[in-house]
């Protein structure tokens, strides 16, 4: 349970950084008759949208963390036999950053006003994604192919799991994507538009961001990370 | 600390009109509603509903303990049966759905100051997604094998084989497929409530004016955001483990003389993230509990609330503790030494905050005006009853302690009082006291108090004999206890009184039930602030609040949510939207 623990600290860290800015210490019983003077301290000037996802990427944040936990512990056991990772996951890790990285350039086009770059990078984005998920799909063929299927052994299991959830993450982005394309192409206010962009590259990299760890758990870094890391402290 | 100087006059606020969606129909307006207070209702009614149900379940098998061998129809198997429902839906679809989803959708915008949730359509498909939540879990009733027997933690290896009722029928599928919507729908509500308490507040409602019912509901819902994707991870490993045989959680297992196909799972890698929610539940329900009680005793106590900041961070820290002792309803399966001393020591350090609270509702009490109404007595009941429980966490908390009492009904005894009847109370006093906002009339005091002494004195009449039967070796878990040499005669008459004391609890419910439906109509005129209390949601111009809540203008916050009975103040209490300063109240630093 040690991942989802550093990722609690995480949080926890967080939440005390931002709690510590909201006068915790300050004695409401004696601030009568005042409204005007807690300038900062009424709601933050993020947009409420960025705040709400913020919260939803906790969430899921803390789901993954769970089932590398999960995975870390069941990998203690001695009986664990990993499965080789097809090579196409490269080629898959390559896409999806090329998605991220289409849809910051949608941001980028949004707050300079370029309607046409910004539906541009949209388009681009969605595609890659689509791409993505086509290429773990080809993945998962290439395994049961070669015999590892999904009930043969835990460390397979846990493979398709963690890979299937990642992929419906990225699945439910597409819609967020696809009604944001939407109003790009139905021309919707600019200010607008640029916040759903904006929402969709924060949800895109923080998916590119799990994705990353993921692969460096199913491929056996991260464990190895955690063994070098073990002997620096014992 | 800012040094800050008192300002009679301010300037208009400048707060962002939020969008607000008018409903159009009679559809949009009540069934498809995005209107917080709509949504409360909807929650309430349905957790209520299924709450029922489950008492109706609990009755069944106090008749088989009460009257062992009496009732044919009551076999081991839908013994199994009746206790896992009966667990499933307290905890999770009657306590966090009421406290979250009720009171959190009710109470949270009107009490900020908002119009509304910050996301409405969210907070509506919230909703719809809990009842279908609610109906998958009912159909596991009618399903061919009947609902899972597993137990309310669904243990595996059993939970999933056919020795149990359900596993390998339909109902562990139904039971996991309707916990795993549960989730997904409290996950959209969530977000509603944290997003709305750090965003929605109203001009000068920083977080330390915030009532203690809002500060218990956000603490509690950010950690059931951080906590129930682990009840998630385990419920889908375990539908895949039942339904395409993979191995996450079940060993190689013989059954029958047969070896089943699974190979190589961990069950405790389950108990782990079963428990990892489980703790943290705890304190989702409590927490809100803990808030509401603070209010309904200042409140009709005509005092505020002794060490406002101190409650706060008792809070926090109570929510933050419980994220680490987990394991210590693991005591059973096995440890390492150290680590159950760890979870031992963090289990007791939880006591600490816990205890602060209670001494500050005993001190708020203290030389206050305390007028006996039904809040007040369910909210004095709520004391009493939460000390008692946790009094008997003291005891399982340690290991040595645990093991030889885990099986027992010691500790049936313990998580009922603690977590059963202490929060049940809470959200019976908050009916009585948030009833009159919500229809406009009270609820009928004569009912009302019969209801109260029914409840408080058969739950204790049904609960303190089980610490007794605990104590003398009396097994949980066992559907037929006749043949024991534990079982005394006597043992067998407190059974049978237990029994005899949850009919009539029960039957007192259903007045409650009557008097919630026939007071809509019958109750006496509340009037917008019948209990003369400071916060904004009595200040509505109508009660019941009108779509939007506030009329034209938001209100401003000049004050915390605590000034009665201050001195030099006309009447005993001065709403947060009055401006102008008084002499300071008279709580010390």
């Amino acid at each position: 349970m040690s991942v989802i623990l550093v990722f609690l600290l995480v949080i926890a860290g967080f939440a005390g950084w931002w709690l510590s800015h909201q006068r915790l210490m300050a004695k409401p019983w004696l601030e009568q008759g005042m409204a005007g003077d807690f300038v900062g301290f009424d709601r933050s000037a993020l947009p409420t949208a960025k705040i709400g996802l913020g919260v939803f990427l906790a969430v899921v944040g803390c789901l993954f963390s769970l089932f590398t936990s999960a995975y870390f512990m069941r990998m203690g056991l001695p009986d664990w036999q990993p499965l080789p990772l097809p090579r196409l996951l490269w080629l898959n890790t390559g896409v999806l950053v090329l998605s991220s990285v289409a849809l910051q350039c949608a941001v980028i086009a949004a707050r300079r006003g370029q309607t046409d770059m910004v539906r541009l990078g949209l388009a681009t984005a969605g595609l890659t994604a689509l791409a993505f998920l086509a290429g773990q799909l080809m993945a998962w063929r290439q395994l049961t192919e070669d015999g590892y299927l999904l009930a043969s052994n835990p460390a397979n299991s846990f493979f398709y799991l963690i890979t299937a959830m990642h992929g419906l993450h990225i699945l439910g982005g597409l819609i967020g994507l696809g009604r944001t394309s939407a109003s790009a192409w139905n021309g919707a206010r600019p200010q607008r538009l640029s916040l759903s962009v904006e929402l969709c590259a924060m949800y895109w990299h923080f998916l590119l961001f799990v994705w990353l760890c993921i692969f460096a758990v199913l491929a056996g870094w991260a464990a190895t990370f955690i063994d070098i890391c073990r002997k620096l402290l014992t | 600390m800012v040094d800050v100087t008192p300002a009679d006059a301010v300037p208009p606020a400048e707060v962002g009109e939020m969008e607000l969606y008018h409903p159009h129909s009679w559809w949009t307006k009540y069934v498809f509603s995005q209107d917080a207070k709509v949504i409360a209702i909807q929650y309430s009614a349905t957790a209520t509903s299924i709450g029922l149900v489950a008492l109706v379940l609990s009755w069944l098998m106090r008749l088989q303990l009460g009257f062992p061998g009496t009732f044919d129809f009551i076999t081991p198997e839908a013994y199994y049966q009746f206790i896992t429902m009966h667990g499933m839906i307290m905890v999770i679809y009657l306590l966090t759905a009421l406290f979250l989803g009720g009171f959190g959708n009710y109470l949270i915008p009107l009490m900020v100051g908002a119009r509304d949730m910050v996301f409405p359509y969210v907070n509506m498909l919230s909703y719809w997604i809990y009842l279908l939540a609610v109906l998958v879990l009912v159909s596991s009733f009618f399903a061919p094998g009947g609902p899972t027997g597993a137990g309310w933690t669904l243990y595996p290896p059993q939970a999933i084989m056919s020795g149990t009722p359900g596993g390998q029928d339909w109902g562990i599928i139904l039971m996991l497929s309707s916990l795993i919507l549960f989730i997904i729908g409290f996950t959209m509500g969530g977000l509603n409530y944290v997003v709305t308490v750090l965003q929605g507040r109203t001009r000068g409602m920083t977080l330390m004016r915030l009532p203690l019912t809002v500060w218990g509901i956000f603490t509690a819902t950010v950690m059931a955001l951080l906590a129930f994707p682990a009840l998630f991870v385990a419920c889908v490993m375990m539908l895949l483990d039942r339904a395409l045989g993979t191995s996450f959680f079940m060993p190689a297992i013989v059954e029958m003389g047969e070896q089943l196909q699974h190979n190589g799972g961990s069950p405790i890698l389950f108990q782990h993230l079963f428990w990892f929610f489980g703790h943290p539940e705890v304190y989702i329900v409590a927490l809100p509990a803990f808030g509401i009680v603070s209010d309904l005793i200042s409140t009709h106590a005509r005092k505020n609330i002794f060490g406002y900041r101190m409650m706060v961070w008792a809070i926090i820290a109570i929510g933050a503790l419980s994220f680490v002792v987990w394991a210590h309803h693991m005591y059973v399966s096995g440890m390492n030494p150290y680590f159950g001393f760890f979870f031992a020591t963090t289990t007791l350090i939880i006591a600490v905050p816990t205890a602060i609270k209670v001494y500050n509702w005993v001190l708020t009490l203290w030389r206050g005006d305390i007028h006996l109404t039904i809040p007040m007595l369910f909210a004095l009941a709520f004391i009493v009853t939460f000390v008692n429980g946790g009094l008997t966490g003291l005891f399982l908390g340690n290991v040595v302690v645990d093991v030889p009492l885990s099986d027992t009904m010691f500790v049936v005894a313990h998580f009922h009082m603690v977590m059963g009847v202490a929060p049940i109370l809470v959200i019976f006093g908050a009916i009585y006291h948030w009833y009159p906002k919500v229809t406009g009339r009270l609820l009928d005091e004569t009912l009302g108090r019969f209801h109260f002494w029914v409840t408080f004195i058969g739950a204790y009449l049904i609960f303190f004999p089980m610490h007794y039967l605990g104590l003398m070796g009396v097994p949980r878990r066992y559907a037929e206890l006749t043949d024991m040499t534990i079982m005394t005669e006597s043992a067998h008459h407190l059974n049978s009184f237990i029994s005899i004391m949850a009919f009539i609890v029960g039957f007192a419910q259903i007045v409650f039930v009557f008097n919630l439906i026939w007071s809509i109509r019958h109750g006496r005129e509340a009037g917008g602030n019948p209990w003369r209390a400071t916060t904004l949601e009595w200040q509505t111009p109508q009660t019941p609040p009108a779509h939007g809540n506030f009329g034209k203008e938001l209100p401003i916050v000049y004050r915390w949510a605590y000034d009665y009975s201050v001195p030099g103040a006309k009447e005993d209490f001065i709403p947060q939207n009055v401006p102008g300063a008084f002499a300071p109240s008279r709580e010390p630093a």
